[in-house]
This record gives structure tokens, C-alpha cells and sequence, in this order.
């Protein structure tokens, strides 16, 4: 790239500017052209990174001087139960809304790439409700779970699998299962996309020699399409279990954290103490221990997916 | 893919004829299964009131009314201002999201200059990140500034966070423009400004349509920072409004008025989307799969 760029006078013009180790007029112009967009970056993110930091060693109200505390607040957070049970759902929601959106994308993806007429209609309508946001699709399905006016419970008695009334957001497991079904129903139209790109750019003449030797379309798809598919799985399995650990607005808007605090995931905990209770500098050391949990995870999901691709 | 081998070549026998039609039921089936809740929710909101707050609920509306969104109309500093804020929020976060990244971008494609390296690698890290871990500070930030509870200044964190994404693409958009271009238009003595402007605006278009469309996305439909900046009732962005709906701050749950508002607030994402299809998935596949 840089070889392209520099003809003969311009290279002249570098070298001697370096000598003098000042800018030269284009690479001031360079640098005017991406200063906003630093400056943005540094103000209202890499300082409030490092601020994080600096407060989760204080104890910080909203009003009043911060006081130095030291590891006071990791100290808090080690004895802290509510932390330990936020963490705990929050792994556990996790593992438990993955598998359901991974395998109903593949077949999603799967079904959406057959070449029939009208297909793409269908992509896009699976696609929607990626689109709409999770706060306007947890109000949404609050009220299609509600026990009262929605319209949930009354299809389920209409096909007999359901007497009575049931308060799906009312009892931990119900309320686990019913947001599982939510967000599966919002967030599965994505990772179907991100399999179906990664599934159309594996050459067809691969399929076509596989079925010359008589491979079967499940041959085919075990041998063929999941081994090549590996790298867009591990993305796509990056992408969502990272957004699956920093789930908020669901719980937040369909459970209130209830019932019985059992369903405070860990940023659901960071904002209650820091904007409910105003601990900020706690509020600060648990954001950090979330931002570790965070770069460990997609590390660890790169590698193990990596170590398969090259097996 | 492996399908061609079904579905095309030769002529149709029965047995293509019918697992062709199941196909199409499976579909179908799908289909009414994604879009329901929406389409449901739409029906609900244009209900007279009594039918939407029906115990139990009731079939299609008796009559087409805006009773609904009359009511939610009437909630706080009423529905119009709530949809302004986020309408201005969006609308900043937009422009400023196009603005920055399109000069970022040409900067980081065209320019050499001293740690150009590290400042990209900066704006793009933040992208590992999550938001979510910096609001504390952000809100002490915004406070100190007197940017809390101020339209713009949700928009300048909302322009922030869509930095890594809207820069990648442009610079990738830069990358893509023949250098002959330039050199031709800079031998007419072009000026750099004007360069950009004039001959490779045009071209970038694509890339500012995607990194436009997902600033408007995100803007319009995000929760937690809202929720945490615009803690004066006047300032609250829509989502915020219809959770205070759904909380009972004013008064018991309105379902009618509620679909309402969740009418209103996916109704736009939704044809942004349908709209502007082709931009958004070039981002989504284009973006992630490379970066």
C-alpha cells in the first residue's frame, strides 16, 4: 500500500520532514481528518476506561468526595452474594440460550439457502425482529406472556397444551424459559445470516465431486458444509455468547430482576448499584471483573475453535 | 448448495411436486411464527381501548380506531415529546456518526502520518470492549460536562460507541476508490477537502448509507445508556417512556396504549431495514466477518 502512494517527490518530501521530525503539510491534513473522531474515542471512552479503574480503588458517591478505600470494594465483591448468584445466572442463562439459537439458525440458514423461488422473502422475514430493539421486544413480549390480556396463554389453550392461566414472568423457571424464547425469536435471525454468508462461500464444486463419489445430503453436510462452516460458527459464537453475557434490558423489563433477585444478571447488578444505590466506585470494580470475565471468554472461545479448525 | 441437485434439472414428478409444497408449508410456517408478535401487536394498538385491555383477549378489532395512540399521547410530557427526543438523538447520532467516520476514514485510507497505526488500532479496540463496563464514569463524565439529561449529549455517546464500526467501514469504502482518480483530480489542483467532496464522496456512498443505518438502529433503539443519562422525565428517549408504561409511573398498564408505542418504536427500524436491506447486510457480513 505505502509503495503505491509515494511517488518519487512525495518521498522526497517525507525524508527530509523526518529529518526535521516535523509533519509535513499532508500529514497534518491526515491528522486533521481523523482528530474527531480520536478525540471522541478518547474522551468518551478511553478515559472513562481508565477511570473505571481509578474509581473501583475508591469509594465514590454520587454526592460528596471519593475516599481512597484500595482493594476495599474486590474485597466487598468477594463476599458479595448477590454478585456471586448474578454471576451464576448470568453463566447460566448463557449456556442455556446458545445451543437453541445456534441450532435453529443452522436449519434456518440451511433452509434459506435452497434455490427455490421466493426464498429471500422468507430470509427477510425470519430476519425482522433482529432489527426492532430488545427493549421494544421485551415490552412486546411482556404482554404477549401476560396472563391476562395477552394473546400467549390463549393459543396455548386453544391447542389444549395449557389449562388454566399460567404468570410465565411470575416463577424463576417459567420466567427463564419464556425470556429464553424471546430473545431466541429476536436474536436467531442473525446468526442465520452469519451462517448462510459463510455457508455460500464454500465452492459448489466441493458438493458437486462429494456427490459424484455418492456422498449423501447429511454425508455432505457433516463432512462438508460444518468443518468449512467452522470459522463463521466460531464468530458467530463470540458474538452471541458475548452479547448473551451482557444481557440487561430483557431482565430489566420483563422480570425486574425478580423473582427474588434471581434473575439480576451481572450488568443488571453494576447499574443497580451504581445508579440505584449510587456505590459508584463499586459499581466501577464490578465493571471491571465483567470487562476481565469478557476478554477471557472470547479468548478462550477463539482458541478452543482454532485448536478444531487446524485438528 | 447441495440442494441444486434436488430441486432443479429434469422436470417435476410428484414426489418433487409435493416435497416442494412441504418446503413451502415449512416456510410459511416460519414465517407466521416470526412475524405474529409484530403483526399482532400492530392489530392490538389500532384496537378501540376496551378490546385491547380484553380479559380474555379478543380476535380481530371490531372497528379501526387511534383511541390508542391518543392515550399514549397523554403519558408524561405526552408521547410527541419523547418521540422528538429520540427523533433528535437519532438524527445526531446519524450525521455525526457519517461525518466523523467519513473523515476518519479517508484519513486513515489516504494519509500517512505519526501513529497512525495505534489510532486506528485505538478507535477500532474499543470495539472489545462493552459499553455496558464504562457508564459509570460516562455518566460522572456527561454530569461534569453538563451534558447529563441533554439530547446532545446521549448523542455524543451513542456517536462514540458507533465510531469502531462506522470508521472500519470507511476506511475499507476509501480503500476500494482507484488511486488514478485522485491523482487525476489532485494534477486538476484539487484540494484534499475538496477532493474528498467532490470525487470520492460519490463513491464511499455505499459505505455512509451502512454506517448511517446502523447509527440510526442503535440510536433508536437502545435501553441502558438512555436509561441511565435521561433520568429527568422530559428527557427520556421513547423506549424509556414505554418501560415507565409498563412500570406503572403513570398510573396502571395501558395494553392498548403500550402496543401504541411498541407499534411506533419497531415501525421505523422495521422499514429503515426493509428500505435499505442491501446496505445493512454488506455491514453485517462485510464488517464482522473481516474485522
Amino acid at each position: 500500500m505505502e509503495t503505491l502512494r509515494n511517488r518519487p517527490a512525495e518521498t522526497a518530501v517525507k525524508m527530509r520532514n523526518r529529518a526535521w521530525r516535523l509533519p509535513s503539510r499532508r500529514q497534518l491534513a491526515g491528522l486533521f481528518f481523523v482528530l474527531p473522531a480520536v478525540t471522541f474515542t478518547l474522551l468518551f471512552f478511553i478515559i472513562p476506561l481508565l477511570m473505571t479503574i481509578w474509581m473501583s480503588l475508591h469509594d465514590w458517591p454520587l454526592i460528596g468526595t471519593p475516599s481512597f478505600i484500595g482493594s476495599g470494594n474486590y474485597d466487598t465483591l468477594a463476599a458479595d452474594r448477590q454478585f456471586w448468584t448474578s454471576l451464576g445466572f448470568t453463566i447460566r442463562y448463557t449456556l442455556l440460550v446458545t445451543p437453541p439459537i445456534f441450532i435453529l439458525a443452522f436449519v434456518l440458514a440451511l433452509l434459506v439457502n435452497l434455490p427455490l423461488r421466493g426464498v429471500g422473502l422468507f430470509r427477510t422475514a425470519y430476519f425482522i425482529p433482529v432489527v426492532i430493539g430488545l427493549g421494544a421486544s421485551s415490552l412486546l413480549w411482556v404482554w404477549l406472556l401476560n396472563d391476562r390480556v395477552g394473546p400467549f396463554n390463549t393459543i396455548l389453550r386453544q391447542l389444549n397444551l395449557l389449562q388454566g392461566s399460567l404468570v410465565w414472568l411470575g416463577s424463576f423457571d417459567t420466567a427463564l424459559f419464556a425470556i429464553i424464547v424471546s430473545v431466541v425469536w429476536k436474536t436467531v435471525g442473525f446468526t442465520m445470516v452469519l451462517l448462510l454468508t459463510g455457508m455460500q462461500a464454500i465452492p459448489q464444486e466441493i458438493y458437486q465431486a462429494a456427490m459424484v463419489d455418492g456422498a449423501s445430503y447429511l454425508g455432505r453436510l457433516r463432512h462438508i458444509t460444518l468443518p468449512l462452516l467452522r470459522p463463521t460458527i466460531a464468530l458467530a459464537l463470540v458474538l452471541s455468547v458475548i452479547g448473551s453475557f451482557l444481557a440487561f434490558d430483557q431482565f430489566y423489563i420483563m422480570t425486574r430482576g425478580g423473582p427474588r433477585n434471581q434473575t439480576i444478571t451481572v450488568v443488571y447488578w453494576i447499574f443497580n448499584n451504581s445508579f440505584t444505590y449510587f456505590k459508584m466506585g463499586y459499581g466501577a470494580a464490578l465493571s471491571l471483573v465483567l470487562m476481565g470475565f469478557l476478554v477471557i471468554l472470547s479468548m478462550l472461545q477463539l482458541r478452543l475453535l482454532h485448536r478444531e479448525i487446524s485438528y | 448448495m447441495t440442494a441444486h441437485s434436488l430441486f432443479l434439472g429434469r422436470s417435476l414428478t410428484w414426489r418433487r411436486l409435493v416435497s416442494r409444497l412441504l418446503l413451502y408449508l415449512v416456510f410459511i410456517s416460519l414465517a407466521v411464527i416470526f412475524l405474529f408478535p409484530i403483526t399482532w401487536s400492530v392489530i392490538t394498538s389500532v384496537k378501540p381501548p376496551a378490546e385491547a385491555a380484553a380479559i380474555p383477549p379478543t380476535g380481530l378489532p371490531s372497528r379501526i380506531t387511534w383511541d390508542n395512540y391518543l392515550k399514549l399521547n397523554e403519558f408524561g410530557a405526552g408521547a410527541g415529546r419523547y418521540l422528538f427526543n429520540s427523533i433528535s438523538v437519532s438524527v445526531m447520532t446519524v450525521v455525526g456518526t457519517i461525518i466523523l467516520s467519513t473523515l476518519a476514514g479517508y484519513g486513515f485510507s489516504r494519509f500517512s502520518f505519526p501513529a497512525k497505526g495505534a489510532l486506528f488500532l485505538m478507535i477500532l479496540a474499543t470495539l472489545m470492549i462493552p459499553f455496558q463496563s464504562i457508564l459509570t464514569p460516562l455518566f460522572l463524565i456527561l454530569t461534569r460536562l453538563k451534558l447529563q439529561n441533554t439530547l446532545p449529549g446521549l448523542a455524543l455517546v451513542y456517536i462514540t460507541f458507533q465510531l469502531p464500526f462506522g470508521v472500519f467501514v470507511m476506511r475499507n469504502s476509501f480503500d476500494t476508490v482507484p488511486r488514478e482518480l485522485e491523482e487525476a483530480a489532485l494534477l486538476d489542483g484539487c484540494s484534499s477537502v475538496s477532493l474528498l467532496y467532490r470525487v470520492m464522496l460519490p463513491i464511499v456512498l455505499p459505505g455512509i448509507i451502512t454506517a448511517g443505518i446502523y447509527a440510526f438502529l442503535n440510536a433508536w433503539n437502545e435501553f441502558l445508556a438512555a436509561l441511565i443519562f435521561m433520568n429527568q422525565q422530559s428527557m427520556f428517549t421513547f423506549p424509556i417512556l414505554l418501560n415507565s408504561v409498563n412500570t406503572g409511573l403513570y398510573g396502571a398498564v395501558d395494553w392498548g396504549a403500550l402496543q401504541a408505542g411498541v407499534t411506533i418504536s419497531i415501525l421505523p427500524s422495521i422499514l429503515m431495514f426493509l428500505v435499505l436491506q442491501r446496505y445493512y447486510i454488506q455491514g453485517l457480513t462485510g464488517g464482522s466477518v473481516k474485522a
